[in-house]
């Protein structure tokens, strides 16, 4: 009788569960936000790939942490003063990933060139990762 | 009536002391988890081991430990009449009923927060500590001043936590905050089996999933907390009760002994209770 009664009165996810997995969520965005010099680290070695391919305005970089679709996503805004990188990066360009991810051109690759460094202002573009740190939500790819 | 304990003179604030005691500050981030019913039951439960016990209660502005305790009538000076010199400690202390080992330290009513001197605080803890086993300091709810004011002098931390998704954040933000050096440990308050059982409530093993923390032990929502504290009778007095006998046991995991953490019972589960359960979320 019991197990009836259940069944009429849903079998939707128990709010116990649902309630941990917010939980979840929330502390990890928390516990970013606790630790700057993560975040620091983290930025530091973003730019140090990125520079390898384009001049990045190192003082200028904003990296944040937002809750999309019920998953973390890492935002970050890198001011670009020059796509004038003499020496080409050491590891072959890797064609696939260039066109593929969020329809975002790969660093360099559309950037018109800025009429030489001096000057004009400095060309600002969002990057997106997808989530690394939550497990994707469904369709959060878009 | 007021009856201060007239040992040997204690030494002022001022002087560094050698603490012998252990100061423990009860707190949560959140309000209304319980961190002054706890704070009053370990007291009580920790004085009924034999142990010296000194209850200060942090929460200026907002006294409310003298009430549960049921010593609102007794209390004549307060913690600020203490920082601020006006008033010896020992004469500042209100003894428990019945127990003369068990005194409080109310806070001041009509007094602000930002109004305590950390390091005042500081010295008058590690006072304390010379005169007594245990200080138990009963924060404040929130993260600014009146909580750091309460962990100022406190050697480690007891952090409160009902199966809420808001307390188990500010816990967590709370023991983020302590850090390690303050070895918080976890009272998990106001558990409903019934309704962990059901899904409806996040279980201790979910909460302590999520925080991570040595657990002292866990206390069943009882409404005879609600009768014992309209008495001001601390329910740890209680022999007959399941819930005075967790606090006793807390107690002693607090004391050292290897007793393992009690857990609320698994309550008679009736037909009447589980539909009563079902329609009004009541509990059986």
């Amino acid at each position: 009788m019991i197990e009836f009664l259940k069944r009429i009165f849903g079998s939707a996810p128990s709010s116990s569960s649902t309630a941990k997995e917010r939980l979840r969520l929330v502390l990890m965005t928390d516990h970013l936000a606790l630790a700057p010099e993560m975040i620091e680290r983290l930025k530091h070695d973003l730019v140090d790939v990125i520079s390898r391919y384009v001049e990045v305005d190192r003082e200028r970089i904003e990296v944040n942490f937002e809750e999309h679709d019920r998953a973390l996503a890492m935002l970050a805004n890198i001011p670009i003063l020059s796509v004038n990188r003499p020496e080409p990066p050491a590891v072959p360009p890797s064609a696939p990933l260039a066109s593929a991810s969020d329809g975002v051109p790969a660093a360099g690759a559309r950037v018109p060139p800025a009429g030489g460094d001096s000057g004009s202002p400095p060309r600002r573009r969002r990057r997106r990762k997808k989530p690394q740190l939550a497990s994707a939500a469904p369709g959060s790819g878009a | 009536m007021h009856q201060p304990t007239h040992d040997e003179a204690i030494a002022p604030p001022s002087a560094v002391p050698v603490a012998s005691g252990r100061a423990i500050v009860v707190t949560s981030g959140k309000g209304g988890v319980g961190k002054t019913t706890t704070s009053a039951n370990l007291g009580t439960a920790l004085a009924l081991r034999g142990a010296r016990v000194a209850l200060i209660d942090a929460d200026v502005g907002l006294r409310n430990l003298d009430i549960v305790m049921g010593l609102e009538n007794r209390v004549k000076y307060h913690l600020l009449d203490v920082l601020e010199e006006r008033v010896a400690l020992e004469d500042a202390v209100v003894a428990a009923k019945g127990m003369e080992n068990l005194v409080l330290l109310a806070a001041a009513q009509a007094r602000e927060k930002d109004e305590v001197d950390t390091e005042k605080m500081r010295r008058l803890v590690a006072a304390l500590r010379e005169r007594y086993d245990y200080v138990l300091i009963d924060s404040p709810a929130g993260i600014e001043l009146g909580f750091k004011n309460a962990v100022a002098g406190a050697s480690e931390a007891i952090v409160v936590c009902t199966p809420e998704v808001s307390a188990v954040r500010d816990v967590d933000r709370v023991v983020g905050l302590l850090g390690n050096a303050f070895k918080p440990r976890l009272i998990v308050n106001r558990l409903r089996p019934q309704l962990v059982k059901k899904g409806k409530m996040l279980s201790v093993a979910d909460v302590n999933d999520i925080l991570r923390l040595p657990l002292l032990g866990v206390i069943a929502d009882d409404p005879e907390i609600i009768v014992t504290t309209n008495r001001g009778e601390p329910l740890a007095l209680r022999n007959d009760l399941a819930t005075g006998a967790a606090y006793r046991a807390i107690a002693a995991r607090i004391a050292g002994e290897d007793v393992p953490a009690p857990m609320p019972p698994e309550e008679k589960e009736t037909l009447f209770g589980r539909i009563g359960a079902m329609f009004g979320g009541k509990r059986s």
